[in-house]
């Protein structure tokens, strides 16, 4: 170990006597050079170099919109924009491009070529908009065109005040005439199982028989009575009854 | 002349026994209970005072009804099973007896404190006598031995001392709670048979009804004192209207299916459906002829709802009624199979009528208000009906069971405690009306004697309604 130690410091003083030599002699180099040039020339003053901008606005638009591209340029002969062609030195272009692009000004004069760049970025329009808006299927149209029969009490014969339900039901089916649907008779809370049944059944006739008369064909027709079985309405009050004595129109699938 | 009326009304309620003399006192009792309600008309200015008396026909009016006595039956040897068997035997059997209406059951606290188990430990002298004073004594003893529980009953005619015995039976089944059940009301309606003027009793019929508490409205049926509940169909949609055949083989009831609202038919025997034909329209109320050869039911086939009768297989179908206004829930004369009693909307309001079973002669029974669900008593004679008699707006009238005599037209109100009341079916011996009340707050099952007493509470899970009750 302690041999080791002592070459080592024998090393690093042989190291340091030839660094020392070496710098010498650079800086004897550098005095003699400078004193042999002469100095240049001055250069000749350049021509005006040309100048450019551009932008757009606004820079994020949604597929099909438009923007606005502006730029300016001095000192320029030629100006030119990659896609859109030569324009003036300075000016203004409505684009819609459908996808995003960078516009790439060019700007040549006497004294030079310049460049500006700026970037539209062009965004998908939202997803529910991508396609055309679907028509309404016939089942919605159904189910917004189509109005319930309205009873009285005990009664399945079909109402004055329901007649122009009748008719407009009668209109819509007879516009579209692939529909095939049910009547359900309904009948309130009140009285029995099995008679209510019953009543159910001919309320559904009813109005199937209605609705025959007004031009719908009868086989695009079925009825089901429900009787009291499945009221729509469940407390005990005239306007729940109501609403319970019923000839519903449902769309068959 | 009134009085005769009235009591000619009772005499053919209870055509089987025989009234004994009226007395004065008897006879005011019936003016009370009977006249008034029966002949408003000819009492107007006692009506007002008197009419919201209730009305009892009573199967007690004009007969005095046996004191029985019944002790509990005593355990014949140690066997561990032998008290909770006791328990459900003694629990039956006095609940059979006391809803029978033939009996008058001596209260358990006049009974002296030993009570026999076998006939040599009758004591006839504490048993003939007050305080019990009874003319009856059913007694006897159970016991489990050799794998098997076996019951022996005696009824005796205590006040006849020189020769005491009416009755004596001996009964062994598997040592389970349903047997001590059936034994207890196989020696019920021996006793009601001997005692009830050779009617036989009804402990054994069954009651059919549609229950919800599956989730749906299925078909399900119970002893007739509504033990042993348990479901027959599991449709999965709405099923209404069972009606037993006479034989018990086959249930009837309506079913809305996938092609709307079918007669279907279960067999009791195999435990299935078995197959019936699908008619077209919304068929209902399917009721069978006395013979079980013909069903009346209601179908919507011809375009109306009208009463349509074909064979038992469904064979050979027409119509009754011309179908002008909803006609619904037919009930053929179970006596004489001559009749059909059915509920047409063809006026207004439902009423019920009667016709020939081949449509002809037609008659309106009811005069007004809202009026269905009729059924025939066994003797073909009354009806039971639901009516709300007062109808209309400002006249919440309730729905309440009544009884009309065919003949007369003559009817007395059976239910007067609140709730719709509906769906009567008369009990085998005709002593017993099922029916479904809300009176508890819920449809469920309700159970009475045919004169309004007796009202018993026989369902209580889910909503439970149109009970149907065996022939026999």
């Amino acid at each position: 170990m302690g041999n080791r130690k002592k070459i080592n410091m024998k090393q690093h003083t042989l190291q340091s006597v030839a660094t020392a030599f070496a710098l010498g002699s650079i800086l004897m180099i550098g005095a003699c050079h400078k004193k042999a040039a002469p100095p240049p020339p001055p250069p000749p003053p350049p021509p005006p170099a040309p100048t450019a901008s551009i932008s757009v606005s606004p820079d994020t638009i949604q597929q099909g919109q438009s923007a606005t591209l502006s730029w300016q340029t001095s000192n320029a002969t030629d100006v030119s924009i990659d896609g859109v062609g030569a324009v003036q030195p300075s000016g203004s272009q409505q684009v819609t491009p459908n996808d995003s692009t960078t516009y790439h000004l060019t700007a040549k004069g006497t004294g030079g070529t310049q460049d500006a760049t700026t970037r539209l970025t062009v965004t998908p329009p939202p997803a529910a908009a991508a396609p055309p808006p679907p028509s309404p299927s016939e089942e919605d149209l159904f189910g917004q065109s189509v109005k319930d029969i309205y009873f009285e009490y005990d009664k399945s014969d079909i109402r004055s005040d329901q007649q122009a339900a009748i008719q407009a039901d009668a209109q819509f089916l007879n516009q579209h005439t692939e529909i095939n649907f049910t009547v359900e008779g309904h009948c309130d809370s009140r009285g029995s199982t099995e008679y209510n049944l019953a009543l159910g059944d001919q309320r559904a006739s009813s109005v199937k028989s209605a609705l025959v008369a007004a031009g719908v064909s009868s086989n695009r027709v079925k009825t089901i009575s429900y009787g009291k079985e499945k009221p729509f309405c469940m407390e005990e009050t005239e306007s729940c009854w109501q609403q319970n004595r019923r000839g519903h129109l449902v769309y068959q699938k | 002349m009134s009085f005769a009326v009235c009591f000619n009304f009772l005499k053919r309620m209870y055509v089987n026994r025989k009234p004994t003399p009226v007395s004065a006192a008897l006879a005011l009792h019936l003016a009370s209970v009977c006249l008034l309600p029966l002949f408003s008309t000819l009492f107007l200015s006692t009506v007002s005072a008197l009419a919201q008396d209730w009305v009892r026909t009573g199967s007690g009016l004009g007969v005095e009804r046996v004191r029985l006595a019944v002790p509990d039956f005593k355990p014949a040897n140690a066997d561990p099973l032998n008290t909770a068997l006791l328990k459900t035997f003694n629990d039956t059997f006095w609940n059979d007896l006391d809803n029978s209406g033939v009996v008058d059951l001596v209260s358990k606290s006049f009974y002296p404190l030993q009570a026999p188990g076998n006939p040599t430990e009758v004591t006839f002298g504490v048993w003939n006598s007050p305080p019990p004073n009874a003319a009856m004594l059913a007694f006897g003893n159970l016991a489990v031995t050799g794998g098997k529980v076996v019951a022996q009953g005696w009824l005796y005619d205590v006040k006849n001392t020189a020769s005491p015995s009416v009755l004596g039976k001996q009964y062994a089944d598997l040592p389970t709670e349903d047997s001590a059940r059936i034994m207890a009301h196989k020696f019920a309606d021996e006793i009601i048979l001997r005692l009830g003027g050779g009617i036989p009793g009804i402990a054994e019929s069954k009651i059919f009804f549609v229950s919800d508490r599956s989730g749906h409205k299925e078909i399900w049926m119970m002893d007739y004192d509504g033990s042993n509940q348990r479901q027959l169909t599991h449709q999965g949609s709405i099923s209404l209207s069972p009606r037993i055949s006479p034989d018990g083989a086959r249930l009837a009831f309506s079913s809305l299916t996938k092609s709307g609202w079918d007669i279907l038919m279960y067999s009791t025997e195999l435990n299935r459906l078995v197959s019936f034909p699908h008619f077209g329209g919304t068929n209902l109320s399917p009721s069978w002829s006395p013979d079980g050869a013909r069903l009346a039911f209601s179908s919507s086939r011809g375009g109306h709802s009208a009463i349509f009768v074909c064979d038992s297989s469904g064979g050979n179908l027409h119509p009754m009624t011309t179908g002008r206004g909803p006609d619904v829930s037919p009930a053929w004369n179970r006596k004489t199979g001559a009749q059909i009693a059915f509920v047409s909307g063809s006026i207004g309001l439902p009423q019920v009528y009667t016709m020939e079973a081949d449509g002809t002669n037609q008659q309106r029974m009811t005069d007004q208000g809202y009026a269905v669900s009729p059924n025939w008593s066994p003797n073909g004679q009354f009806l039971t009906l639901a009516w709300i008699r007062k109808y209309g707006p400002g006249e919440p009238g309730s729905s309440d069971i009544y009884l009309m005599d065919i003949a007369s037209k003559q009817w007395v109100q059976l239910t007067h405690d609140g709730g719709r009341n509906d769906f009567p079916s008369w009990s085998p011996d005709g002593r017993h009306i099922v029916f479904q009340s809300s009176r508890s707050g819920k449809e469920e099952i309700w159970e009475m004697l045919a004169d309004g007493t007796k009202l018993h509470q026989l369902t209580f899970t889910g909503r439970n309604s149109q009970p149907n009750w065996s022939w026999k």
